[in-house]
C-alpha cells in the first residue's frame, strides 16, 4: 500500500487546473491509495452474480469475458429501457458546470474526472457512440467515443470514486443525479464481475448470515451480551435485550457496523438502554433479529436486484415475528433504501400496522405505508412528549456539531429531528457553515462501499470538505465532538478527524441520548459509556 | 486553440455562407425561404414529440426525488413543502420555481481555497443570472416574432413590444430583449472559454448552439437597425408561410435568408441535441416526484422477482448454534 502523505502535503497537492490534454485523450492511471481491491470470487458466487474470478485491477488483463463489449452494450440498452432517469440524464446535460465544484472528491483531489459532469460524460460518451444519431455520425466531434478496455478501466476507477451522495444533484438545474448514473454504471460493471471486495463481501455476508460482518447468530447475541455487561458497569442497570422474539411490539433493525466497531458500539449500547427504559417504564417490547441483523444494504451499491434480495429480509422477519411495525437505527444509505426503495421493492407491508408510538399516541403518518420509523423520529417524539428523563448536563464536556449524512439529507430530508434530539441531550451545540450542512452537506468521503483501508488516500481527500468545515467550528467554537446518525460515518469519520482535525471525536446521536438518559434504578453514575468521567463527578 | 470550438465556429460560418451563396449566386430563394423552413419545423415538432415520448416510454421504477429541505414527519416539525414536497401540489410549486426561475441553479456556489488551508464556498449568482436573462430574452424575441405571422397583430404582442422597447433610442425603438439576448449568450460563451474547468468539459455540441444563436441574434439586429430590410415584404412572406400559401416576394435581402436559414438549422438541430433539456426538465424524476414513499407506495412496473435467503434456510445453517446460545428456533432439530 502506498504511504499516506501528511495532511498538509495532501492539501497542498490539490490543483484545480485541468491538464493540457483533453479528457478523452487522457487515459485514467490507477493510482495506489485511490481504489479498492477486486471482489473475491467466492462473494460474487454467493450472490449468484456473473463472472466470479480472481482478478487484479493493477494487472493489464482483467480477465474479462470475450464478449464483454456486447454485454455492456446490451446492459446499457436494457437499462435505458427500464430507467427513465438513465435515459434523461444521458440526454439533457448541457455541461453548464454548476456541479463541477460541488463534489467532495473533486474539491479534495482536483482530478477533473471527479467533476460530476465529467464522471457522467465517461458513460455518456459511450452512450452517444452507440445509441445516438449524431454520435454515430460525428464520433468524437459529437462527444462520442467507442468503448475500449481503457474506457472500461476508467469507468471502474471513477465509478468507485463516487459515493452516491447526490450533492451535485441539488445544484443541477435539471436534477441530474450522479448517484443514479453511478448506480447504473456499477450495475453494468457487475455484469462483468467487476465489483470491489469491500462491497461484494459484505453483501455476500449479509445474504448468508444476515449482516455485513458475517457474524453468526450466536456471536451476534454474544456481542450484545457484552454490551449488556458494559452498560451494567456504567449504570448499575442490567438491560435485557430480546432476540427473534415472536409477538414483540416492534422489530428493531440497525447496521451491524455498530455492533462491531467503536464508536458505533456506544451507539448500539445507547439503543439497548433506550429500549430497556421504554420496556421498564412503558412496557414497550422491542426485539432484535439475528436473521435481519443488518440495516445497511451493500446490495444498493451492486445492483437493484441485489438490493432487493438483501432488503427483503426486513419484511420477511417482521412478518414471521408478527410485530406491529419496524424501527430502524441510525444509518445513511440504509435509510435511503428504506425511504425511497423498500416499499416499492418488497411492499406492500400489509401484514404490519400503521406505525403508532404507543407511548405518546403519535401516528407516524409519513411512514404509514412502508411501516418503518427512524429511531430519531421516534426519540424526538418521545422527548417532545416529555417521556424521557434526561440530564443533558452529563454531556457538558462535549461541544457538539452535527454532520448530516448525505443519504438521509438528500434522499429523505431529515434535518430538524436529529437537531432537536441533540439539543435536548447536550447543552453545547454549534452548526457548521450553511453551505456544508443539511441539503448541502458534505459526504464523509467513504460512503457507497468505499470505506476500505486500501483506498485511504481517496477517503481522506474526499472527506476533506467535511473535515475542513469541522475544523472551522473547532477553531471558532472549540467543538470537540462530531455527532452523526450513520454507521458508515461512525466508521469513516474517526480516521478522517484523526487526519485533519485530531482534536475532534465522533459520536452517534443515541450514544449521547443514552448518556443523558436517567435510567430507572441506576447507580450514581461517574462515567459515560466510553468510561470517561462525567463532568463535575 | 480549441478544436471543439473551432469546429463549431467553422460549421456556423459554413452555414451562413451556404445560405448567402445559395440565395445570392444560385437564386435558391424557394429552397431557403420555403422548403427548408417547412422541413425544419416538421423535424422540430416530430423530433421533439418523439424524443419526449421515448423518455416517457421508459418507466420510473423508483421514486427518488432529491430532497432539498425538511421532510414531512412529526406534526410539530416545520415541513419544507416546496423543497421537499409531500404532495402533487408541492411538486407543482417546486417545478414551477425550477422551470421558471431556475431555483437549483440559484443555489450555485463557487469553491475556493484560501490562506491557512481554509476552503470557502461563495454564492455564485452570475451563471444563474445570465441563464435566466438568456432564456427570458430569447423567449421574448420569439414571441415578438409572432407579429410577422399574425394579422392583425394582437394587442398583447404590441404591449410586449412597448415594454421591450422601453428605452427608446431613435427609430426604430431599441428592443431590450435583443440586446440582452446577445449579451447573455456572449457571457455564456466567454465562460466556456475562460473558466478552465468549463473549457475542459465543453464539447463541440456546447459551442455550436451558442455560435448559432449569436449569429441569429446578430443577423436579426443587423436587419432591424442597420440594413433596414423590407419589413412589409417579410410580413407578406411570413403570412404566406403561416397560411400554407408560401410565396417568395421580391426585394428581401440575402441577410434575411441567412437569418431564416440559421433559425431553421436551430429548429432542426434541437431534438437531437442537449437543447432537449427544455423537455427533459419536466420529466426529471429527482424533481418531479413527491418525497412520500413511506406513506404511499410507488409501483415499479418491472419489479423483479428475486431469490432471497429465507429464514428457514438461515435457521438450517445455524440451528445448533442458535439453540446453544438460547436463541428461539422454529424447528428444534
Amino acid at each position: 500500500m502506498a504511504a499516506l502523505p501528511k495532511s498538509d502535503e495532501l492539501f497542498s497537492k490539490i490543483n484545480y487546473k485541468p491538464p493540457q490534454s483533453g479528457w478523452m485523450d487522457t487515459p485514467a492511471v490507477l493510482r495506489e491509495g485511490m481504489f479498492c481491491f477486486a471482489a473475491k470470487p467466492k462473494s460474487v458466487e454467493t450472490l449468484s452474480l456473473p463472472y466470479p474470478r480472481e482478478w487484479n485491477p493493477r494487472n493489464d488483463d482483467w480477465l474479462l469475458p470475450e464478449n464483454w463489449k456486447e454485454i455492456i452494450y446490451e446492459g446499457m440498452k436494457d437499462r435505458l429501457g427500464r430507467f427513465r432517469t438513465f435515459k434523461i440524464f444521458m440526454d439533457i446535460c448541457v455541461r453548464c458546470g454548476a456541479c463541477a465544484d460541488k463534489c467532495h472528491f473533486f474539491i479534495g483531489t482536483g482530478d477533473p474526472k471527479n467533476m460530476p459532469v465529467l464522471r457522467a460524460e465517461l458513460i455518456r460518451s459511450v452512450y452517444r457512440n452507440d445509441f445516438t444519431t449524431f454520435g454515430k455520425m460525428l464520433g468524437k466531434l459529437a462527444g462520442a467515443r467507442p468503448l475500449t478496455l481503457d474506457v472500461l478501466k476508467e469507468w471502474w476507477y471513477y465509478l468507485f470514486q463516487c459515493t452516491e451522495c447526490r450533492r451535485c444533484s441539488v445544484f443541477c438545474p435539471y436534477g441530474i443525479d450522479t448517484a443514479e448514473i453511478t448506480i447504473i454504471g456499477r450495475e453494468l460493471l457487475n455484469l462483468l464481475g467487476l465489483n470491489i471486495d469491500w462491497i461484494a463481501t459484505p453483501a455476500a455476508n449479509c445474504y448468508r448470515t444476515g449482516n455485513h460482518m458475517g457474524i453468526q447468530p450466536h456471536a451476534f447475541k454474544d456481542m450484545l451480551d457484552f454490551f449488556v455487561d458494559e452498560i451494567e458497569e456504567v449504570t448499575g442497570v442490567r438491560v435485557e435485550p430480546s432476540f427473534n422474539k415472536k409477538g414483540a411490539d416492534i422489530l428493531f433493525i440497525t447496521p451491524s457496523g455498530d455492533v462491531f466497531g467503536d464508536p458505533g458500539t456506544y451507539t448500539a449500547m445507547g439503543y439497548l438502554m433506550l429500549h430497556h427504559y421504554l420496556k421498564v417504564n412503558y412496557g414497550l417490547d422491542i426485539t432484535w433479529s439475528t436473521y435481519a441483523s443488518e440495516g445497511g444494504n451493500f446490495g444498493f451499491f451492486t445492483s437493484n436486484e441485489t438490493m432487493k434480495r438483501l432488503n427483503a429480509k426486513m419484511y420477511a422477519e417482521a412478518k414471521r415475528l408478527g410485530v406491529k411495525w419496524i424501527l430502524g437505527g441510525e444509518c445513511g444509505h440504509m435509510w435511503r433504501v428504506i425511504n425511497q426503495y423498500m416499499g416499492t421493492m418488497n411492499g406492500p407491508a400489509d401484514f404490519l400496522e400503521e406505525p403508532v408510538n404507543p407511548i405518546t399516541g403519535t401516528k407516524f403518518e409519513n411512514a404509514k405505508s412502508t411501516k418503518m420509523v427512524h429511531i430519531i423520529e421516534f426519540t424526538a417524539d418521545l422527548i417532545k412528549h416529555g417521556k424521557l428523563n434526561l440530564d443533558p448536563s452529563r454531556n457538558d464536556h462535549l461541544r457538539v456539531t452535527f454532520h448530516d449524512s448525505c443519504n438521509v439529507a438528500r434522499g429523505m430530508g431529515m434535518f430538524d429531528e436529529p437537531r432537536y434530539v441533540i439539543k435536548n441531550v447536550c447543552n453545547n451545540f454549534y452548526e457548521m457553515p450553511r453551505n456544508c450542512i443539511k441539503e448541502q452537506t458534505f459526504c464523509c468521503g467513504s460512503g457507497s462501499g468505499l470505506n476500505a483501508s486500501e483506498d485511504m488516500e481517496l477517503r481522506l481527500a474526499g472527506g476533506l470538505p467535511r473535515a475542513n468545515a469541522v475544523k472551522y467550528v473547532h477553531d471558532k467554537h472549540d467543538v470537540n465532538m462530531l455527532a452523526c446518525i450513520c454507521a458508515i460515518d461512525r466508521a469513516a469519520l474517526p480516521p478522517l478527524m484523526k487526519y485533519w482535525v485530531p482534536e475532534v471525536d465522533v459520536t452517534g446521536t443515541h450514544e449521547m441520548v443514552a448518556n443523558a438518559l436517567i435510567m430507572p434504578g441506576e447507580k450514581e453514575k461517574t462515567v459515560n459509556l466510553r468510561g470517561e468521567e462525567l463532568p463535575g463527578k | 486553440m480549441n478544436s471543439k470550438y473551432m469546429f463549431s465556429l467553422i460549421a456556423v460560418v459554413v452555414l451562413i455562407l451556404l445560405a448567402y451563396v445559395g440565395v445570392e449566386a444560385a437564386g435558391l430563394q424557394v429552397i431557403f425561404g420555403i422548403v427548408i423552413p417547412y422541413i425544419a419545423v416538421l423535424i422540430f415538432i416530430v423530433g421533439f414529440i418523439s424524443r419526449v415520448m421515448d423518455w416517457a416510454h421508459s418507466p420510473v421504477p423508483f421514486r427518488i426525488p432529491t430532497t432539498c429541505g425538511q421532510q414531512k414527519s412529526l406534526p410539530w416539525i416545520k415541513h419544507s413543502k416546496i423543497d421537499n414536497p409531500f404532495t402533487a401540489g408541492g411538486v407543482i410549486v417546486r417545478m414551477f420555481f425550477e422551470i421558471l426561475f431556475f431555483r437549483s441553479l440559484f443555489r450555485n456556489t463557487r469553491c475556493r481555497i484560501n490562506e491557512g488551508a481554509k476552503i470557502s464556498y461563495i454564492w455564485e449568482k452570475w451563471l444563474w443570472l445570465a441563464s435566466l436573462a438568456f432564456h427570458y430574452s430569447f423567449l421574448t424575441v420569439l414571441i415578438r416574432h409572432l407579429r410577422f405571422f399574425l394579422e392583425p397583430v394582437p394587442v398583447c404582442l404590441q404591449l410586449l413590444e412597448n415594454v421591450d422597447s422601453f428605452f427608446q433610442v431613435g427609430l426604430p425603438g431599441l428592443f431590450l430583449s435583443g440586446a440582452v439576448l446577445l449579451a447573455s449568450v456572449t457571457f455564456l460563451f466567454l465562460r466556456r472559454i475562460y473558466i478552465p474547468q468549463i473549457r475542459y468539459i465543453s464539447l463541440a455540441a456546447d459551442f455550436f448552439p451558442l455560435f448559432l444563436i449569436i449569429s441569429i441574434a446578430t443577423t436579426g439586429i443587423l436587419m432591424r437597425y442597420f440594413t433596414k430590410v423590407n419589413i412589409v415584404g417579410i410580413k407578406e412572406f411570413a403570412m404566406g408561410l403561416a397560411t400554407l400559401h408560401p410565396t417568395v416576394p421580391d426585394g428581401i435581402g440575402s441577410l434575411f435568408y441567412v437569418h431564416l436559414f440559421l433559425v431553421s438549422v436551430l429548429f432542426a438541430y434541437f431534438p437531437f441535441s442537449k437543447l432537449m433539456h427544455m423537455g427533459g426538465i419536466f420529466l426529471s424524476p429527482t424533481r418531479n416526484l413527491p418525497n412520500n414513499n413511506r406513506a404511499e407506495r410507488h409501483i415499479n412496473p418491472w419489479n423483479p422477482s428475486v431469490k432471497i435467503h429465507t429464514y428457514e434456510e438461515y435457521e438450517d445453517d445455524f440451528r445448533e448454534k442458535m439453540i446453544e446460545a438460547g436463541l428461539p428456533v422454529e424447528k428444534e432439530s
